[in-house]
């Protein structure tokens, strides 16, 4: 005999709803997304041979990782210096995302209009043609001319400076931050956008509250814009690593690429990118642990 | 002075500052374009001449029609409009589905899969990029499909499967991107569909997807100008077909060749320096850039609306 089912309840029914929305993304993860990065740790510990019908993997223990960081002539040297760089560049593309989202929130004639140009470098600074700029002659030899110009490099701004008794860590970092501050401004497009997105979301009676209660702008924006924005810091900071290491003009991917199809194999390439992806891996960790306790969350 | 004038003049010294600032902004993120379109309209005299800066002597449009000519442009550009096409339209309908389940409904587990969207971000697409062409080059369904593997390489089926799955490039943001832009719609919307008896099936696609206009607009943007300018994925699972990516690669080699063998002379007298390369890359990245900037041209009202309406962040 057949039993009759009962009828699922509402929320029964809601939620397995909700779970077959997500299904395609779940199938996905699974097979396109988790069987792959296994084989990639595989392959991080094998030396993988093609051959025309099919592939083989000989395993090869840690050897990959051993030629990577101890024999290989550049990665190590790479490594770190894409990791200062990254270091360096954060917190300026934090900080003029920052700005730029306020001065864009602001109340001014043909704001539309800057907007739009703010993230123009979301729509051309991408993929092929980023990678296209890194071999441009004409542009390279721009830029070292610029460099050279007498004021951003000159020694006669550091002197000046040193004699004045700053620190010199301090004057480099600042000197360094002038001339990054192009590639700063165009890599800030998706930030400024989230940030921008933030301040519009701040209820206006908040800040009316506060003026009647006689706080300056000054404290209005350390009192109610900072702590309100600080979840998107973390957001941010969390969006720019990422952004930053998986570009294709950045100096390690190129070199895990050219590994991969010129060097050493596809074993040494996959073993970089592993160390390359847990030691991202281990800053966002530290960065969001570090962040996360004084993040405010307006409920 | 009186307070009034005061504060007229503060509010005229911050307009005033501000105005100043923007431009300069303006002019640093402008700056590559119009150095772009100068390069690429420049003849080989123009770029060696010192007093040349920005405005060429000799403007011509040859660059262009040699890049127009060697990228073999319009089949080039007919591959990738359908391959960027036919990703994002997927993606946006994927993604906007997963991004409306983990924004409008809780059941267990909901906020792993979020946890999962967002980790999928965080891997560089570079690292899976080996094993998943060696799934796509030898495809066998994991195992369940018996007998000859299929070759899926050089099809749009790696595309087609991974934009179905959300796994393509950086689907993992179109779905944060959708999941935060449902959930600043009001709820009284789907209360009353669900009244009048839909299910949340006919709900999202009768009401909520007309209601998200803005954030699908933002989401197929983005989607489309990344698989446009992508480099990565096409070259992976397309090698050796010419999508614009790899036309403007090889043009410059290609273009060099044909002028070498149409007169031997030019190449001896130093013609074909990597100035020259530079001229003709100039033209042929613009070449490929300006769909993108026509396209975020119509677009931008949606995009900034959708900024300003409930925001990318809620």
């Amino acid at each position: 005999m057949k039993r009759k089912r009962r009828p699922m309840s509402f929320s029964r029914r809601q939620k397995l709803a909700g779970f077959l929305f997500t299904v395609p993304f779940l199938i996905g993860f699974i097979f396109l997304f988790a069987v792959p990065f296994y084989q990639a740790v595989v392959i991080s510990f094998s030396e993988l041979v093609l051959t025309p019908q099919t592939f083989e993997l000989k395993p090869k223990g840690w050897e990959n990782y051993g030629y990577a960081l101890q024999v290989h002539p550049e990665f190590s040297k790479t490594f770190t210096e894409v990791l200062v760089k990254l270091a360096t560049e954060l917190p300026m593309i934090i900080g003029f995302s920052f700005f730029a989202a306020t001065i864009l929130n602001s109340d001014f004639r043909g704001r539309t209009f800057v907007r739009t140009l703010f993230f123009l470098p979301v729509i051309l600074g991408a993929g092929v043609v980023l990678k296209m700029e890194t071999q441009d002659y004409a542009q390279i030899m721009v830029t070292h001319l610029a460099e050279g110009a007498p004021f951003f490099g000159g020694a006669a701004v550091r002197s000046f400076f040193a004699a004045a008794r700053f620190p010199a860590g301090m004057v480099d970092y600042v000197i360094d931050a002038i001339q990054a501050l192009p590639t700063v401004i165009r890599a800030s497009g998706v930030q400024i956008l989230i940030f921008l997105a933030g301040l519009q979301s701040i209820p206006r009676e908040v800040y009316e509250a506060a003026s009647v209660e006689g706080a300056t702008g000054w404290e209005r924006f350390w009192l109610i814009t900072f702590p309100m924005m600080s979840p998107l810091i973390l957001v941010n900071v969390i969006y720019t690593v990422i952004d930053s290491f998986t570009a294709m003009n950045n100096e390690l991917v190129v070199l895990i690429r050219e590994t991969m199809l010129r060097g050493a194999g596809y074993g040494v390439s996959m073993a970089m990118a592993m160390i390359y992806f847990v030691a991202i891996g281990l800053i966002l960790l530290a960065v969001f642990g570090l962040l996360s306790r004084r993040v405010f969350y307006h409920v | 002075m009186s307070l009034a004038a005061k504060e007229k003049w503060r509010k005229r010294i911050v307009a005033l500052l501000r105005t100043v600032l923007l431009i300069g902004i303006a002019y640093v993120i402008l700056q590559p374009l119009i150095y772009r379109f100068s390069t690429a309209l420049m003849s080989m005299e123009d770029l060696y001449d010192q007093s040349v800066r920005w405005i060429p002597r000799k403007p011509t449009l040859r660059n262009f029609r040699l890049m127009w000519e060697h990228m073999e442009y319009v089949s080039a550009f007919g591959r990738s409009f359908f391959l960027a096409a036919l990703t994002s339209v997927l993606q946006l309908f994927t993604c906007s589905m997963v991004g409306y389940g983990l924004a409008r409904f809780k059941f267990p587990g909901s906020q792993i899969i979020f946890g999962l969207a967002i980790f999928t971000l965080m891997i560089p697409p570079q690292l899976i990029m080996t094993p998943s062409y060696l799934n796509f080059r030898f495809f066998d369904f994991l195992g369940l499909f018996r007998g000859q593997p299929l070759n899926l390489t050089g099809t749009y089926w790696p595309f087609i499967l991974m934009s179905l799955t959300c796994t393509g490039f950086r689907c993992g943001l179109y779905i944060f991107i959708m999941r935060q832009f449902f959930r600043g719609m009001p709820k009284e919307l789907e209360e009353a569909a669900y009244i009048d008896g839909a299910g949340p099936f006919t709900t999202f696609w009768r009401v909520m997807i007309p209601g998200a206009v803005p954030g699908l607009v933002t989401t197929f943007l983005f989607s489309f100008v990344w698989q446009w300018n992508d480099y990565l994925y096409v070259t992976t699972f397309m090698a050796g077909r010419n999508f614009l990516p790899q036309a403007l690669e090889g043009a410059a080699s290609r273009v060099a060749k044909a002028i070498d063998e149409a007169d031997a002379l030019a190449s001896s007298s130093g013609f074909l320096d990597d100035h020259f390369y530079s001229l003709i890359n100039n033209a042929g990245m613009l070449m490929v850039i300006l769909p993108l900037l026509i396209l975020y041209i119509i677009l931008q009202r949606y995009f900034v609306e959708s900024v300003e309406r409930t925001g990318i962040v809620g």
